[in-house]
């Protein structure tokens, strides 16, 4: 019996590379790099789509048109954008400190696209399955207040520091209900890594998501996400009315594009794993093995895996477009929360709340392990 | 001649060692505080990066979640509020000061090197378990090593009552810091502002 086909491009690619008569070694060197830059552009791709959807959103929203010059229905917008930021003079005010003041943004924005490394898109299309997965985004995730910090102190501007303390004390506050939002997600999967979590819903299509199982620790990691994003309704490190710009005040061109893509990419990033930990990943709402059988065709012919590892990426694409989609109109929907309002609603509900959800998580995975996870 | 992977392996180790140890220096010798804190920030990242090159991946996640992004930003956190960047007055004797302290440290680093060139190191160690470090951790927290995991829960928990009772001056009667009668109501009424300059009218 042959092997079943599964769409593996590591293996298909380094196959093709060693034809040529190079080493295993050299092709796994050659291939290395491939998937890193695929997800970059992929990431920065999602960004300047999230920029135009949010420009397009907030305008109907507003009753207004919104761009409509650059490119059909200014499509373009996001790229002019980025080009007006990339072009403009990169000021450093003079008794700013210099150092630290380029090192904030970069500490900002390496470990939200380092990030990216977990983020699976199929069964074998993500960068590194490595076994610590999810925990290694929420460590990575709590370098970033170092960074706002660091920016808000260099920029020597009070309201850049408020900012920045804002900043780190809600980044603080809402990593500890979002960790253990997701740590009742990987007790019922047994398994910290984001392709055991994903495959532990795949068996019944929708009705095996975990948000059916989860619905308290989906509300709860959603709103922390959000939070951490600095989203309205909780922007207040960069609440225009009080701060100015917040830890961005004093920066400008490159620099402050750097805070702009981070904050995007971290809210495409938040959503990707959204799907990831609660809607199924990449999974069809019907499960892709009945629909085949359906049609009469095997799941492991060449075929029916190209279009089913398609159908992943496409799915798990949609999933999260969708809930950007939510944030963007929640931003239009809800009041910015005061400062002591989010300490208080971090740490007197939703904290408990999640320690509550936890506990139930694991009585009822002692109660029913069928169907939450043995 | 040495492999591709462990030459890559070397020279990450000489970089993040090099981190560690210049890093270290940094934070002990620069007279800033705050580019200390952002140096002890670098160092706990070396050292996860060390954690990482010898295949502890959850020890090396857990050192950045806890030393980076719990224990270095609220030292920041710390630094921030105060705020004062006025200079400190340097302590008198500070040249005796220096001279002793530096033969401290001397001793501890000769004792440290003596220890680790007496010692008969097993080389190669143990093999890494790699993934399944998690579950091997996991079952030693919960038997063989379950009377420290709760002690350490338990001094933590007074740590953290003790934090309370100082921040919250009203249980009692008097300011502990300044003996005054303390302000019932001095958590909601705001002090002097910190980012105010004094000296202004």
């Amino acid at each position: 019996m042959p092997t079943p086909f599964t769409v593996d491009l590591e293996a298909g690619f380094r196959g093709l590379v060693e034809t040529t008569g190079l080493s295993p070694a050299a092709s796994r060197l050659i291939w290395l790099p491939l998937p890193m830059l695929l997800v970059l552009v992929a990431a920065v791709v999602g960004v300047l789509v999230t920029v135009w959807l949010e420009r397009k959103i907030s305008a109907a929203a507003q009753q207004r048109i919104g761009p409509e010059y650059a490119g059909a229905l200014g499509i373009l917008q996001p790229l002019a954008d980025g080009l007006k930021l990339l072009v403009k003079e990169d000021v450093i005010p003079a008794r700013a400190d210099g150092l630290l003041f380029t090192l904030g943004p970069v500490l900002v924005v390496v470990p939200v696209i380092l990030s990216w490394l977990i983020v699976p898109f199929g069964q074998h299309l993500l960068i590194s399955n490595v076994g610590i997965g999810i925990f290694l985004w929420i460590a990575l995730s709590s370098i970033q207040p170092i960074g706002l910090l660091m920016s808000g102190y260099a920029s020597n501007n009070k309201y850049s520091l408020l900012g920045g303390l804002r900043a780190a004390a809600q980044s603080i506050s809402y990593e500890i209900p979002l960790a253990l939002a997701v740590l009742a997600v990987v007790m019922m999967s047994n398994s910290l890594s984001t392709v055991d979590i994903v495959d532990q819903q795949s068996g019944a299509g929708l009705l095996s998501w975990n948000i059916w199982r989860q619905p308290v620790g989906f509300l709860v990691f959603w709103i922390c996400a959000l939070a951490e994003c600095e989203r309205l309704p909780f922007d207040l490190p960069e609440a225009e009315e009080e701060l100015v710009a917040g830890y961005q005040t004093e920066y400008a061109g490159m620099k402050f594009a750097l805070f702009y893509l981070g904050s995007y990419i971290n809210l495409v990033l938040s959503a990707l794993l959204v799907t990831v930990l609660y809607l199924g990943g990449w999974g069809f709402p019907l499960p892709v093995e009945w629909l085949a059988s359906l049609l009469g065709q095997s799941i492991d012919a060449p075929l029916v895996q190209v279009l089913t590892a398609s159908l992943g990426i496409v799915m798990t694409v949609l999933k999260a477009y969708l809930l950007v989609f939510t944030a963007i109109l929640l931003r239009w929907t809800v009041p910015r929360v005061r400062i002591d309002q989010l300490l208080d609603f971090g740490w007197k509900f939703l904290l408990p709340i999640a320690l509550v959800n936890l506990l139930a998580t694991a009585a009822l995975k002692l109660a029913f392990p069928a169907v939450f996870g043995g | 001649m040495p492999s591709l992977a462990d030459l890559t392996e070397l020279i990450v180790f000489v970089l993040l060692a090099a981190g560690v140890v210049v890093g270290s220096l940094g934070v002990v010798l620069l007279p800033n505080i705050v580019y200390s804190a952002f140096l002890l920030g670098g160092v706990f990242l070396s050292v996860a990066g060390l954690y990482l090159l010898l295949n502890a991946s959850f020890i090396a996640a857990a050192q950045v979640l806890i030393y980076v992004g719990a224990v270095n930003v609220l030292i920041l956190f710390a630094i921030m509020l105060v705020n004062k960047r006025e200079p400190l007055a340097d302590a008198p004797g500070l040249g005796l000061r220096r001279l002793l302290s530096s033969g401290v440290c001397a001793g501890l680093l000769w004792l440290l090197l003596r220890v680790a060139y007496t010692t008969p190191w097993a080389t190669p160690g143990p093999t890494p378990l790699g993934e399944d470090a998690v579950v091997r951790l996991g079952e030693h927290f919960f038997t063989d090593y379950l009377l420290p995991f709760e002690l350490a829960s338990v001094l933590l928990l007074m740590a953290m009552i003790g934090a309370i009772v100082l921040a919250r001056r009203d249980v009692f009667a008097s300011d502990i810091g300044t003996g005054e009668e303390a302000d019932q109501g001095l958590i909601e009424k705001a002090r002097t502002p910190l980012l105010i300059e004094k000296s202004r009218p």
